[in-house]
């Protein structure tokens, strides 16, 4: 049984961890949760995301929240092109071809970023990396509470985008009836282009919240694609306050699992909640039947 | 598939008449220059270069090829007519399974040895598979005693087994303790969930209530841990004197920052082959959170010259001279020199003259080189501590360069 008082600091760790993770499958959530597009080269596009945050910081002394004005529009470009250049001309509208592409494109992305930058691991150093906010008597890192925040942004930022502009009334439209939406003039090409832009730039923006408190290596992605995945499907796929609950809940389970049941054995109650949701609310938390 | 070979100003019949006479000329006139080439030995390198542990294995091939240019470049191998050594590169990829894999296809492709695989478990799965033809297997980093205990002919270790290296390190933290006024008396450990952490920290757990160390917890974590506030908490809560880690790089960086970020005070943290402490790039990196820090782990001699000149030639190259790089340089030296004592690449000849080294490996801390069962027995490893921004040796005292730090809170 652990100390009783370490549970508060744990949970709030939970949450801030959970912040982080929610990040990353915003992004993934407008691609896989909306488009159906299941983007195996998520992780690889994060790690392209990190690297970019590190080579600004270590060659141009840029701090990864600046980096929040290059990173994102820059992979933003990146997942359009990616889109309009690879995806779907080498998926011809398949899906299964689809997820055979993003699972190509990650092998790619991550063997040539072997090659460019070797396997080394990298960190940044920030004059705030070791600031600790104090919270009902947690220590929390400043990089994690700045994290908690920038995942609540990014996910109002984008409910906004979907819900009050004419892109995300077209997405939907799109995500919807596909054929409908062609119909009604919508440039179906550009609109799955933007999505998937947009979704790869939320990755650029979980890498400048990320790298202050983690690190960056060519596999790192590795490290989140399965929960991001796992947080998309138990928030609702396409809801985004789904992915940000989801991620949250995620987090604080690992953390309590991790404290309860052991480090090892912790990790099973992400998928135990996984398969609990899917068992009695298989739309997700907050998600709804199309 | 065949390929049509076009020559050019000669047909099919004058091409082959001057290719047999030129061939007859070869063989009786020029002896000297065909004995002048002799074949390459092949060394087959399988190290995880990608993977969770890439940055490792990355590291072992680095030293590999290091000490394979090293050998070409000092006139190969000497008893075999000066033939050079060819490296032969695998990809392990961090899984024991595809280390076995690569030892079979380089096995049928003619390699006469092996060095491998970083990881216990993958060299565990490389030396067995490498036995079954016989093939000479050196062990470069892989710490478990059982890669030893099996009774393969066809396998040796030149660096000291986690055993050896888990006695080494309590014994010295008993030392340790004698030397203060305030010892330790508490200890977590820490380990990572494969073979390597495990077998550590099951007799590092055996071992301390012998020295008056009880150990109160041993938290084992996966690999990647994306997270470790919570073990870190852990800790906080339970006010260990010692907080012992045995993990790879990655998990050591993480938990090192983080017990960094919640301020936890101990007496001591004191890594067992901690992937991190007596690596370069950590104490480059963070130097604040790496200072006081000590180690038991596998380390070069720092007063020996060639020692020193291998580490500028590695960092020449813009390497960590971390000790993966060193490890394995050491792995291909010992087998180079097999090779040249046997006059053969001859399998069963190599793996007897393995068995029976004596390299000197002065340019490390070890006795003389003295194998049973494949295990080199004068390997030993060294504490480490860092000072200053500096890795310091110390203990023993015949290797030492600073004064230990203890306890590091003053």
């Amino acid at each position: 049984m652990p100390d009783l008082a370490i549970i508060l600091p744990s949970l709030l760790n939970g949450l801030t961890t959970g912040a982080l993770y929610a990040l990353v499958a915003l992004g993934l959530t407008l691609i896989y949760g909306v488009l159906h597009i299941i983007n195996f080269a998520h992780g690889a596009l994060l790690m392209i995301g990190l690297y970019a945050v590190y080579f600004l910081n270590a060659r141009f002394g840029i701090d990864p929240y600046v980096a929040l004005l290059i990173v994102p529009p820059a992979l933003f470009a990146l997942g359009y092109a990616l889109q309009r250049g690879i995806i779907t001309r080498a998926g011809h509208g398949r899906d299964e071809n689809i997820l055979l592409v993003t699972l190509g494109l990650s092998i790619v992305i991550e063997n040539l970023a072997l090659f460019a930058f070797r396997s080394d691991t990298r960190t940044v150093d920030t004059p705030y990396s070791f600031e600790i906010v104090e919270v009902l008597g947690a220590f929390l890192p400043l990089p994690k509470v700045v994290a908690f925040f920038g995942a609540l942004v990014t996910a109002a930022l984008l409910w906004g985008l979907m819900a009050k502009t004419d892109l995300g009334r077209a997405i939907r439209a799109l995500a919807k009836e596909r054929k409908g939406a062609k119909l009604v003039g919508i440039n179906t090409e550009h609109v799955y282009a933007m999505s998937f832009g947009l979704g790869v730039g939320c990755l650029g923006v979980a890498a400048c919240l990320l790298l202050p408190s983690y690190y960056v290596t060519p596999q790192v992605g590795h490290g989140f694609v399965l929960i991001a995945f796992t947080i998309v499907v138990l928030g609702g796929m396409g809801s985004f306050v789904g992915a940000l609950v989801g991620g949250l809940i995620i987090g604080v389970v690992e953390a309590l699992g991790g404290l309860f049941l052991g480090e090892s054995l912790g990790q099973i109650g992400i998928f135990l909640i996984f398969i609990l949701v899917l068992i009695f609310r298989p739309t997700g938390l907050l998600g709804h039947k199309v | 598939m065949t390929e049509k070979t076009k020559v050019r100003g000669l047909g099919r019949r004058e091409f082959l008449a001057t290719g047999a006479a030129a061939l007859g000329v070869g063989l009786t006139g020029f002896p000297a220059v065909l004995r002048a080439q002799p074949a390459a030995v092949k060394l087959g390198l399988i190290h995880p270069v990608t993977g969770f542990v890439a940055f490792s294995g990355t590291q072992c091939r680095e030293g590999a090829l290091m000490a394979i240019a090293d050998i070409n470049a000092a006139g190969g191998i000497k008893s075999l007519g000066g033939a050079k050594l060819e490296a032969v590169l695998g990809d392990s990829q961090g899984k024991p399974d595809l280390g076995a894999a690569e030892v079979t296809k380089m096995v049928e492709a003619g390699v006469d040895g092996i060095v491998a695989g970083y990881s216990s478990a993958i060299s565990l799965a490389t030396s067995q598979e490498a036995a079954k033809s016989n093939t000479p297997h050196i062990v470069d980093v892989g710490v478990s005693d059982q890669i030893v205990q099996r009774g393969l002919a066809n396998t040796f270790r030149f660096a000291p087994g986690y055993g050896s290296i888990a006695k080494f390190a309590v014994d010295n933290l008993g030392g340790l303790n004698q030397l203060t006024d305030s010892p330790a008396k508490t200890a977590m450990i820490i380990h990572e969930e494969s073979l390597f952490g495990t077998g550590t920290a099951e007799l590092l757990a055996k071992e301390l209530p012998g020295k008056g160390i009880e150990v109160i917890d041993v938290i084992k974590h996966a690999n990647p841990t994306r997270d470790f506030t919570n073990i870190v908490l852990q800790i906080k809560s339970k006010k260990p004197d010692l907080i012992i880690p045995a993990n790879y790089y990655n998990e050591y960086v993480l938990f090192a920052r983080t017990l960094r970020q919640q301020r936890v005070e101990a007496k001591g943290i004191y890594s067992v082959l901690g992937g991190a402490a007596s690596n370069y790039q950590f104490v480059k990196e963070f130097p604040e959170a790496a200072e006081f820090i000590m180690d038991c782990n596998h380390w070069f001699n720092p007063k020996s010259e060639v020692a020193l000149a291998r580490k500028a030639a590695a960092e020449a190259k813009g390497l960590f001279y971390t000790y993966e790089v060193f490890l394995t340089y050491n792995a291909v030296l010992a087998y180079a020199d097999a090779v040249e004592r046997a006059g053969s690449t001859d399998k069963a000849a190599v793996n007897e003259a393995l068995a029976n080294s004596t390299l000197d490996m002065s340019f490390m801390p070890y006795g003389p080189t003295q194998m049973i069962n494949g295990q080199n027995m004068g390997a030993k490893a060294v504490n480490t501590q860092v000072l200053k921004g500096e890795i310091e040796v110390i203990f023993p005292q015949e290797f030492a360069s600073a004064m230990p730090v203890f306890p590091m809170n003053g």
